[in-house]
């Protein structure tokens, strides 16, 4: 089958474009398992490739990239595989459940209706889940429990009692059994709001922490393989509908890749509390990026009075500005995080080195 | 006489280095190619998957010992 589509022409600005917001995504995903991909998607179509070009291609970098930082995070014994493989497999219905929902809006509200509901998705989820997740990050910093080991909260302890029989399994980062009836619904939750926003791990890693009671550095790790194995069934599907351009994923990985490493080893040097900050201020800055365009779409649609046509371009833009600007906010805490670990590390060991007491002669 | 430990990382990055970038050029040179068999679809979404994940295994260990040997490591 030949989809008759347009691959663009890359000029070295476009390439040096795309390795930068790739590194600076990979960094974000490194550190909280999921993001960038939200950026990429209209970065890439900023430069002339075509909508489902851009996010077939985005997730043919998602994968791959995944794939590196679950590798590398479960080095450090961040991942639980078995929960990733769980919430993975549910995932990947919810992509595919979510996708057919999106062409039904589409088909019925047209582009519009489409943007309408992208967004009011972002709107909904960013503001509950992403309030929740600061709310709970600055309450561990203020009230001294960041070096105290992440307790589950009231939900996860009421979902870690309930025993339904023969669906029972023991996950390691809980430390407890929970019945796969509670993993599938927030696997399909992530797949959904991934085929949505293309963030599923705004969903995923949050479910984790707070339904399931895991914590959030392994949280964050095991989202990596959920992020490989829904961006691998993307890639697939739309591989084989000829959308990837495998030249804008491989160069996009170039960049994510060192980004990626850089994340990953982040996450050894903060307290718990940094990953669900990181998290939690991205989530709201993105959630005010939307603000901007959702009067657009509603004037589109003929909700409210009509918006004069430089207007609606004005808020698009401004909208676009401030969620690079969520991603850059979200990578210049990890690297001030990973900065200031790496300090203290080092003065701790040259500390230690000078108090050790002298060797006898 | 044998090589420190360090030189030994360094060695191993500059040619996981020049590998990538060996991977990086052959895709662009055979860049009409790899478009064409991508734009097929069915069977030959393995072409980009296939290089997906040779690139990522390959690359991976280079930005991975890329930062390794600039003394960024995790923490023990």
């Amino acid at each position: 089958m030949d989809t008759g589509m347009t691959f663009i022409e890359l000029d070295a600005a476009a390439v040096a474009f795309l390795l930068i917001v790739g590194f600076v995504g990979g960094m974000v995903s490194g550190f909280i398992g999921s993001g960038g991909a939200f950026v990429l998607t209209p970065a890439m179509m900023s430069l002339g490739v075509p909508g489902i070009v851009a996010v077939a291609s985005n997730m043919c970098h998602k994968f791959p990239k995944a794939l590196v930082g679950a590798i590398k995070r479960a080095r450090y014994g961040q991942v639980d595989v078995k929960l990733g493989l769980y919430m993975g497999a549910s995932a990947e219905i919810g992509v595919l459940v979510g996708a057919q929902l999106q062409q039904t809006i589409k088909s019925r509200f047209g582009e519009a209706g489409s943007n309408l509901y992208v967004s009011a998705a972002f709107v909904v989820v960013l503001a509950i889940v992403g309030g929740f997740v600061m709310r709970d990050a600055l309450r561990s910093r203020r009230d001294g429990n960041a070096n105290r080991p992440e307790q589950a909260g009231r939900l996860a302890r009421w979902v870690q009692s309930i025993h339904i029989p023969g669906t029972m399994v023991h996950f390691r980062s809980i430390g407890a059994s929970v019945s796969w009836l509670v993993t599938v619904p927030l696997g399909f939750a992530t797949g959904l709001l991934a085929a949505t926003i293309a963030v599923g791990g705004f969903v995923g890693v949050p479910s984790m922490m707070y339904v399931l009671g895991a914590p959030s550095m392994m949280a964050s790790a095991t989202e990596l393989v959920i992020a490989f194995i829904m961006g691998l069934g993307g890639t697939i599907k739309f591989a084989w509908d000829g959308f990837v351009d495998v030249r804008l994923a491989m160069i996009i990985l170039a960049g994510s890749l060192f980004g990626i490493q850089l994340g990953a080893i982040g996450t050894t040097y903060v307290k718990p509390y940094m990953i669900k900050l990181v998290m939690g201020t991205i989530m709201l800055t993105v959630l005010a990026s939307r603000a901007f365009v959702i009067p657009v779409y509603l004037s589109e649609l003929g909700l409210i009075a009509a918006l004069p046509a430089s207007t609606a371009a004005i808020l698009k833009v401004v909208s676009f500005v401030i969620m690079v600007l969520a991603l850059v906010i979200g990578a210049g805490m990890v690297l001030w995080a990973l900065a200031k670990g790496m300090g203290e590390h080092r003065r701790g060991i040259r500390e230690a080195r000078h108090d050790a007491p002298a060797p006898a002669d | 006489m044998p090589l420190s430990a360090p030189a030994r990382a360094w060695l191993r990055m500059i040619a996981l280095g020049a590998t990538s970038a060996l991977l990086y050029a052959l895709l662009f040179w055979n860049e009409a190619t790899v478009l064409e068999l991508s734009r097929r679809g069915h069977g030959w979404f393995v072409v980009p998957v296939a290089i997906a994940f040779v690139f990522s295994l390959v690359h991976g260990a280079f930005t991975g010992l890329f930062w390794d040997v600039l003394g960024i490591k995790a923490r023990k």
